[in-house]
């Protein structure tokens, strides 16, 4: 396989697209937990269950008219090798969970990757929709879309006080998540991200890293996303979350014209070491890639560094990742293996330059 | 003071909550407090702590059999279970996940004060409904909510128009009968 063409995997099409203040939001994301009525769930483990909404699933929604949106592939997990399930979960195509219980596990996915619809997650549906850069409105009409139509073959398990029925308490109510992906390196490094994230939390929004619960803020990337479901109507809490998101984004925007006022050769210092790293590492673990990439990143959106596309932070951020490295390998690599061939596969994206 | 509830008994409880930022009191009597959710007794079974970590653990650590629990509820065998899927409350606790849709009913109350505290005090859904099956859920708040302005209409003596009105709500009451044998309902 050709490099190029290897990108062309790693990046979602839909990435590619130009998005409102694409150049500090990488993504805007909704989705949304839906189960059948009368069905347990798939977190009862219960087989008969599992089977039969697979089934449905497969009968009702595959090859058949979905008014105007793009086709659906269906994917059973059972038929993908762990390589293969790994490269989805790194594009953000499917989550960990769906890995860990794939035996009646599938996904529906549009071909330009916008859209996947996880079934027998935690909830038999997981409707999920990618927008580039500020967009979750946009996002949210989509799903809503998505949502009527699957609707309209089956009766959802709905509770007229207490909305959507998910399998966790979290969930209830909208069942909407709706999360943006950030790029902040200047918040972080003039500290004053620390700052701000309690802040986010006391309106009711959650700060992550990039892969979700629990993982770390990986290259100064950060998933911002709505806590509660409950109470709040599904335009309400997508508008509160654009508005945060935008004062983020001046904030981010004030620091980065505060550091290249300050400092303008420490700032270039810096740009210029990381891609000195990057183009010449032999051996280089994830985490140094990661802020070797958001270095690059900060200096080719302040004009430092011209002649490479600003798409190269979402390119090898998912390019670096374990799984691909491995599907790029075509085999199973161990974590010292992996390390050689990230530093090999950054070298040559750059010399791509495009 | 006042219970801010009952507006009878004296309220012996002050609550303090945060929602989204903005700080809200309220004062309860104690049956009030106890009916709203905002407290719970040992001999139910459980406290809001057990049932904070029992949601938010994932070690397999039989928190159910903790502290005060533990005294009041030896070996319960009679305890809460749901009778479609089979999950007890304690199972529930302890994955913090439901097993079926039914689950909600099944545990009943026991699950308000975790809802409450997981959607800052919210306990009722306000956003989108089905749009197919929905259709008499949303004629049904229409109609609840054209009942209340009947109300008002009939306490302002505006008779004429309380009359047209009564009227759209029989003619929709009646339409909606149709959407719930429809099937509408879920």
């Amino acid at each position: 396989m050709t490099l190029e063409s290897f990108i062309n995997e790693a990046i979602s099409p839909w990435m590619l697209e130009d998005g409102p203040d694409k150049d500090i939001v990488m993504s805007s994301r909704v989705r949304l937990a839906r189960n059948f009525a009368n069905k347990l769930y798939p977190t009862s483990g219960n087989k008969e269950a599992l089977q039969e909404v697979l089934q449905f699933v497969k009968h009702s929604y595959i090859d058949q008219d979905n008014s105007g949106q793009q086709p659906l592939a269906f994917l059973p997990m059972k038929n993908l090798n762990m390589i293969e399930k790994l490269v989805l979960v790194e594009k953000h195509l499917i989550s960990p969970h769906l890995i860990k219980h794939s035996d009646y596990a599938a996904v529906l996915l549009s071909e330009n990757e916008q859209t996947s619809i996880m079934v027998n997650e935690e909830d038999h549906l997981r409707i999920q929709v990618y927008y580039p850069g500020l967009q979750l409105d946009k996002a949210l009409e989509e799903a809503y879309y998505l949502d009527d139509w699957l609707e309209e073959k089956a009766d959802y398990a709905f509770n007229e006080t207490k909305g959507y029925l998910t399998s966790c308490p979290t969930n209830i109510g909208t069942g909407m998540r709706a999360s943006i992906m950030m790029h902040l390196p200047a918040l972080v490094l003039t500290k004053q991200i620390n700052r701000l994230i309690p802040a986010i939390n006391q309106l009711g929004l959650v700060v992550r890293g990039i892969y979700g619960e629990g993982s770390e803020a990986r290259g100064n990337i950060f998933q911002i996303s709505n806590q509660i479901t409950l109470g709040k109507s599904e335009e309400d809490i997508v508008e509160d979350l654009e508005s945060i998101v935008h004062q983020l984004v001046e904030h981010e925007r004030m620091a980065r014209k505060y550091i290249y006022e300050q400092s303008e050769i420490g700032l270039e210092d810096r740009v210029f070491r990381s891609y000195g790293t990057l183009k010449n590492s032999r051996i280089i673990d994830s985490k140094e890639a990661s802020i070797c990439i958001s270095n690059l990143r900060l200096g080719i959106d302040l004009g430092i560094i011209e002649n490479i596309s600003e798409n190269i932070l979402n390119e090898l951020m998912v390019l670096t990742q374990p799984g691909f490295l491995q599907h790029y390998a075509n085999k199973a690599l161990r974590s010292d293996e992996r390390d050689i061939r990230r530093a090999s596969i950054i070298r040559e994206r750059l010399n791509l330059k495009k | 003071m006042e219970c801010q509830e009952c507006h009878k008994r004296k309220a012996t409880l002050h609550f303090k909550h945060i929602i989204n930022g903005q700080e809200a009191k309220i004062s309860l009597c104690e049956m009030c407090a106890k009916k709203k959710g905002y407290i719970t007794y040992p001999e139910e079974g459980f406290s809001l702590n057990d049932l904070l970590s029992g949601l938010f653990q994932t070690e397999g650590l039989n928190l159910g059999s903790t502290g005060t629990a533990k005294a009041n509820q030896p070996k319960h065998p009679q305890e809460v279970r749901c009778s479609s899927c089979g999950r007890t409350f304690t199972e529930f606790k302890k994955a913090g996940k439901f097993g079926c849709a039914d689950c909600y009913a099944s545990f009943g109350s026991k699950v308000e004060p975790i809802l409450r505290r997981v959607h800052a005090g919210n306990t009722k859904h306000t956003g989108k409904i089905p749009k197919r099956a929905g259709k008499y859920i949303q004629q049904k708040q229409l109609i609840s909510s054209h009942k209340e302005k009947l109300k008002k209409l009939i306490e302002e003596e505006e008779f004429e128009k309380a009359a047209v009105l009564r009227d759209k709500i029989r003619e929709l009451e009646k339409a909606n009968n149709h959407n719930k044998e429809a099937g509408g309902n879920t």
